[in-house]
């Protein structure tokens, strides 16, 4: 125990002492949060938008107003005639115009409903879409509030139809794929040179000359990092809460819970790569290129698993990322119980247990 | 000695051979080492010590032929050795970023003891570094690292003590306090199988074997391998030296002439051509002032000489 314990404090130095890569791994998590955050995101946020309303009633002011309180968008200036609604997207960066017709609050009690014309900058049809969708669904939501006190069914009909809800859902299902890469990536990085670095600096041959076993080498190389991931997991869930601003819904404890059983495969994974490579430089480019493309292509976070073909599925099935993401978006997003998510928890254990087995074995205990 | 006849020796080596590809790196090392003898292994870079030792620590496996330390099977029992064994390889394999102190530390409790523990054993050269010992292993001078390896080496009191080339890039002061060390360890019962290119070191040592191209070419104490030199060497000293030696080699009853410090030591066809002879030849190639001494052989002239007769012996 004493043995083990000298070798944990030893790694702690060798990490402490090493400011750089201290600097690094503690601030590459932040990067990578928002670069993927803000990058995979397909939100338009804080968008300005301008309205013609004549009618200049209850339920106008009121569907002003509940797009102006969203997170999408803000509202701009009043216009009055129509012909300024080109102007905004010439000369000022309106994203979105909204027009209303003559006696609007009035026609709304009509059986046949009323129009609402929504206008965006047809030039840049992605985003011009993911703005009409936003506005729609926000006016729905409106109407429905409307019926609801009136007890009438109202029907306040935009032009463009709500196929499906990214407004609502989008940034918060890409988190746990984001903390999915983020923490194999760094994880895996990190270990996979520990192992490495001894071989190069010929300190592993003292070290195999020494009662020293394997196994508890390899342990305590992985205890240190372990700290360190505790470290960037609590800036990744405080980021993604309040900077990205994902919802906890389900059991934080169930969240601590499968992200540490995901960091403690993903640091036997960098071992067992610290097993196989010699040089550092081969470790950090089967960690970091090696890992990243199964992981962002074939976890299922940024492209759906189910539309590729069964071979690359079957693949799937052995990358790690694939099972905390699903497992994250149910307890996280989701709000679901451990029950549900059991399967993947089981098969995370079980592929930590078998790459610290395989690491075990594949480590050399000679040099050659 | 006597009382340990009837034990094993410490270190056994049977019919040990290592080749890498095409490269023969050892073939068919045999010998012994007793307990508690400082037993040095001569030769140039690339002769074959460092694969020997790297056989004899388990860290790699020979192809061919049986080896114990300490009466253990270095493939079979390899853990136990491990445990009882200390070495130091040639290239320093510390760690850099940490400092003296804690580099001890580390290397004492990897193996179950603690500083204060074996002090003694290290006391005499832990004081000469103490000084710097919170200092990182990385910033030390060579002599300093070597000083720290060897601590880190002994700190568990092994039975024996493996050193590659531990004087390898050390100044001439530091290696002579090594060598004083070493001879102190002895006197503690621990076994030293130590290598080293320096022929002056040989001497230091109770037994040697000189080793050339993966071959031990003799297995001896330093005064028998100086006493079995069985030519007539001689110094020849002159105005211009590389010229002299190249004159040497052209003569036809030389035969063997290397370069020796600030003088040429040679042998000579005995039958063939005396001293009176080559002072004439010499003289007809423009040599003025010549010496040619009778002298002693060192290591180094034995060395050179089984090397000669080896390939020799080829032709």
């Amino acid at each position: 125990m004493k043995q083990f314990a000298a070798f944990v404090k030893k790694e702690f130095r060798h990490i402490l002492r090493d400011h750089w890569t201290m600097i690094i791994l503690l601030v590459l998590p932040i990067l990578m949060v928002i670069l993927f955050g803000y990058g995979i995101s397909t939100e338009v946020k804080n968008t300005r938008f301008a309205v013609l309303d004549p009618s200049r009633d209850v339920v106008t002011q009121g569907i002003v107003n509940k797009l102006a309180t969203s997170e999408y968008f803000i509202l701009g200036d009043y216009l009055t005639s129509e012909s300024q609604i080109e102007q905004c997207f010439t000369h000022s960066n309106y994203g979105l115009v909204l027009v209303f017709g003559n006696r609007f609050g009035e026609q709304i009690m009509d059986p046949d409903g009323v129009q609402i014309q929504l206008i965006a900058d047809g030039s840049d049809p992605n985003t011009a879409s993911i703005l009409t969708t936003y506005a729609s669904s926000l006016i729905s939501l409106y109407a429905k509030e409307l019926s609801k006190e009136d007890e009438k069914a109202l029907l306040i009909s935009p032009q463009v139809k709500l196929l499906f809800n990214p407004s609502m859902k989008n940034s918060f299902n890409t988190v746990p794929g984001i903390m999915g890469v983020i923490i194999i990536l760094i994880c895996a990085l990190m270990t996979s040179v520990s192992l490495t670095r001894e071989k190069e600096h010929g300190t592993m041959e003292v070290l195999l000359v020494s009662p020293m076993r394997p196994f508890l080498i390899i342990f305590s190389k992985m205890i240190p990092y372990f700290c360190i991931s505790l470290v960037n997991l609590s800036t990744i869930l405080l980021l993604s809460h309040y900077m990205l601003g994902v919802p906890i819904v389900g059991s934080f404890g169930l969240v601590v819970l499968i992200s540490l059983i995901y960091i403690f495969v993903s640091l036997a994974l960098g071992l067992f790569i610290s097993t196989v490579a010699e040089k550092q430089i081969v470790a950090l480019l089967i960690s970091g290129a090696g890992l990243m493309l199964p992981v962002v292509y074939l976890s299922g976070m940024m492209f759906p698993l189910e539309s590729m073909p069964v071979a690359l599925q079957w693949f799937a099935n052995i990358i790690p990322a694939k099972w905390f993401i699903i497992a994250m978006r149910n307890v996280m997003i989701k709000g679901l119980g451990i029950t549900s998510v059991l399967r993947e928890i089981i098969i995370l254990v079980g592929m930590g247990s078998l790459i610290v087995f395989a690491s075990i074995k594949r480590f050399k205990i000679r040099l050659e | 000695m006597n009382k340990n006849n009837c034990q094993l020796s410490t270190v056994n080596c049977h019919l040990i051979s290592k080749s890498y590809g095409v490269v023969k790196a050892l073939e068919n090392i045999s010998f012994e080492v007793e307990k508690g003898e400082i037993f040095g292994i001569i030769g140039p870079d690339g002769a074959g010590k460092t694969t020997l030792f790297r056989i004899l620590t388990t860290l790699i496996l020979a192809d061919s032929g049986t080896a114990t330390v300490d009466g253990r099977d270095v493939v079979k029992e390899y853990n136990e050795i491990r445990k009882h064994v200390g070495y130091m390889p040639g290239r320093f394999s510390l760690y850099q970023d940490l400092t003296v102190e804690e580099n001890l530390d580390v290397f004492a409790k990897v193996f179950n003891t603690s500083i204060e523990e074996n002090y003694h054993l290290i006391k005499d050269i832990y004081v000469q570094i103490e000084p710097f010992k919170k200092r990182r292993a990385g910033k030390l001078s060579g002599g300093m690292k070597q000083k720290l390896a060897l601590c880190c080496a002994l700190i568990h009191k092994p039975s024996v003590l493996f050193l590659d080339e531990p004087t390898t890039g050390v100044d001439p002061v530091s290696r002579k306090e090594f060598w004083e060390m070493l001879k102190r360890l002895k006197n503690e019962g621990i076994t030293i199988l130590v290598s080293t290119p320096y022929m002056d070191e040989a001497a230091l040592c109770d037994r040697i074997a000189l080793i050339q191209n993966g071959q031990f070419l003799k297995i001896e104490t330093p005064e028998n391998i100086v006493n079995q030199f069985a030519q007539e060497l001689w110094t020849v000293k002159g105005v211009q030296m590389s010229k002299l030696l190249n004159d040497l080699r052209q003569y036809e009853h030389i035969r063997t002439c290397f370069a020796f410090g600030d003088t040429h030591h040679i042998t000579l066809e005995s039958n063939m051509s005396t001293v009176e002879n080559l002072q004439d030849y010499l003289q007809t190639k423009g040599h003025l002032q010549v010496e040619i001494k009778p002298t002693k052989a060192s290591i180094e002239d034995c060395f050179m000489e089984l090397t000669f007769e080896k390939s020799e012996s080829y032709d």
